[in-house]
């Protein structure tokens, strides 16, 4: 007997402090599928109001995110790559529509996001110890530097970003104790519903991150701008929207870090933490 | 109409009328207050106003006097006005203003009335054995009396609920009546600790046997007690005061306190306000905050509108 199911499209809608809610602006704009005019899906262009609802949700989820434990911290993310691997078809099938990768392109590009992280969480309890270090000092002291998160950072994706680079950055800045909001610009935007339930899933407590859609230079002033943003990482090659940033930035010390190198790497997290040197006095 | 009587001044019946009140009608009146946008100058005007209405509070156990002191730095400058002008200038805003009072125990009131003398800004003491209120009457005017010596000039009380959710009415009205006759010169505010009541129906019959048994405010909550302030509550306790006002042509002041934490939710209660009393109530003499935490997102706000920028708490001192 032929099928008469009707297929039922998911609703791609932001992701803010654990939620799922459409943006407060009512604003969308279509994405197609890759190389053609065909529609794909109406994705929110989220409005400063959303971030700054997405920035208050992550301010709210910092405090317990950072002092939970790193081993704590890596199980979770360990859960994401268990929740991204059931979620595979899903994220190819996005993969292959909006970014016009074949199906084998796709598979390896999953993997590549798996990979990432699994990386991360390796290094969720370890990053502290490979570059916190007891300091030689000339006096009666104990003198050592630990890393610490910065706070609420903000990050900014490409329109071209890829799947796996998406998880990188996104792992890389919350593996250290760092809460996030994303933008994923464009097409990328696409992935946002596969993602977000990767991270509802993964008892990731909710607003450590955030995710929302749509324009990047409409967002990109918010990003700059908001006080509570403690750090941006802008995963853009767009060195006058950089500059712009850094300006906007300069008023709390707000680090812009630029792209990233390469997808795994210590330097990512090292790009969202603070030193705190201490120094201890010692009796003799 | 519900109507119940109590023994008032030289032994005269004073009958107190309770219209019954509707739960439903009130709370979706009381929504419709949070579906409003107020914008620019008008939100400004009522930062500023939310802030003059501030009693700025801190009733813990684990308060000492270098709190306090650092409470009443905080409510006579919210902000250090130099960081504030400069960014003020451009856009023309008036200084950030002292709040309406401080309100500590009477323990603290020494030390808030030393340093607060001559700045306008009350002194508010919680008392009669607060927040239970489970203490002899003559604990709590001892509790009142030494409050006032100590330099309080507003009192806020609190009910007797085991006597009113026993049915006690008259033990009520004469407690307040003799709290009130121990404040002396000193404003009394009847605290009704309305999530304790358990219905909008005896919030305002408690309502009505404050206000007849003298108070100059009424106050919602203690803030040890969830639910504390909400709007509905504060609905129908905005509507008691219009209905004794009518009666009486006295005006009593209303005192939200405890859970209104953000910008947002002040300005929904100022528009209720507004709409329930006439903006003759729109003033620190007649409405109040009872809020700790309220006051920074206030000053977030204003901050928002002077720079431009989204704030962040750490700009603000904590207390």
């Amino acid at each position: 007997m032929a099928s008469h199911h009707l297929k039922v499209p998911k609703t791609i809608k932001l992701f803010i402090g654990g939620e799922f809610p459409r943006t407060e602006s009512g604003r969308s704009f279509p994405v197609v599928r890759h190389g053609t005019d065909a529609h794909f899906a109406h994705l929110c262009r989220a409005s400063r109001k959303d971030f700054r609802n997405a920035v208050a949700a992550a301010k709210a989820a910092l405090a317990s995110w950072e002092r939970r434990t790193a081993y704590n911290r890596a199980q979770i993310l360990y859960r994401m790559a268990e929740m991204c691997e059931g979620k595979r078809d899903e994220f190819a099938e996005v993969l292959c529509y909006t970014q016009g990768l074949s199906n084998d392109a796709a598979q390896k590009a999953v993997d590549a996001a798996i990979d990432a992280f699994v990386y991360y969480a390796g290094y969720a309890d370890k990053y502290q110890q490979v570059i916190g270090n007891l300091n030689p000092v000339s006096g009666p002291h104990l003198c050592f530097t630990a890393a610490e998160p910065v706070g609420v950072v903000a990050a900014l994706f490409d329109e071209n970003s890829t799947l796996d680079e998406i998880t990188a950055g996104l792992s890389a800045i919350i593996c250290s104790g760092n809460t996030v909001v994303a933008l994923l610009p464009g097409v990328t935007g696409t992935l946002l519903a596969p993602l977000a339930e990767v991270f509802a899933t993964s008892d990731l407590p909710k607003g450590v991150v955030n995710l929302l859609t749509g324009d990047v230079s409409e967002l990109a002033p918010q990003f700059g701008s908001h006080m509570e943003v403690q750090a941006v990482s802008v995963q853009t090659k767009n060195e006058a929207l950089l500059a712009e940033l850094k300006i906007a930035g300069a008023e709390n010390l707000k680090r812009v870090a630029p792209p990233m190198q390469t997808n795994l790497g210590l330097n990512n997290i090292l790009q969202f933490v603070e030193y705190k040197t201490v120094w201890h006095p010692v009796g003799y | 109409m519900r109507s119940i009587t109590v023994r008032g001044p030289e032994g005269r019946l004073l009958p107190i009328l309770v219209p019954p009140v509707d739960e439903v009608g009130a709370q979706e009146r009381a929504d419709f207050f949070t579906k409003r946008s107020i914008k620019k100058e008008s939100k400004l005007q009522a930062l500023y106003l939310a802030i003059r209405m501030c009693d700025l509070t801190t009733l813990e156990g684990a308060d000492t006097p270098g709190k306090v002191l650092q409470l009443c730095a905080k409510a006579k400058s919210p902000v250090p006005p130099g960081l504030f002008a400069a960014f003020a200038e451009k856009k023309k805003l008036e200084p950030i203003p002292s709040v309406a009072a401080v309100c500590v125990y009477p323990s603290m009131v020494k030390v808030a009335a030393d340093v607060l003398r001559g700045t306008g800004i009350h002194i508010a003491s919680v008392a009669t054995a607060f927040p239970s209120g489970q203490a002899p009457l003559s604990t709590k005017l001892d509790d009142t009396r030494f409050a006032v010596e100590q330099g309080a000039d507003e009192i806020d009380m609190v009910i007797n609920r085991g006597a009113f959710l026993s049915g006690r009415y008259q033990e009520v009205f004469d407690e307040i009546r003799a709290v009130k006759e121990a404040c002396g010169p000193a404003h009394l505010k009847v605290i009704l600790e309305t999530g304790e009541l358990g219905s909008l129906d005896k919030i305002r019959l408690a309502a009505e046997i404050a206000m007849e048994a003298g108070a100059d405010f009424i106050k919602t909550s203690t803030g040890k007690i969830q639910p504390a302030a909400t709007l509905p509550v504060t609905l129908v306790m905005l509507q008691s005061i219009a209905d004794f006002y009518r009666r009486t042509g006295k005006k009593i002041g209303m005192k939200p306190a405890g859970g209104i934490r953000t910008a947002k939710q002040a300005i929904q209660y100022l528009c209720m306000v507004n709409e329930t009393l006439g903006p003759e109530w729109l003033t620190p003499d007649l409405f109040r905050f009872g809020a700790s935490a309220l006051l920074n997102d206030l000053l977030k706000q204003i901050f928002k509108e002077a720079t431009g920028r989204y704030y962040y708490e750490k700009a603000f001192s904590l207390d």
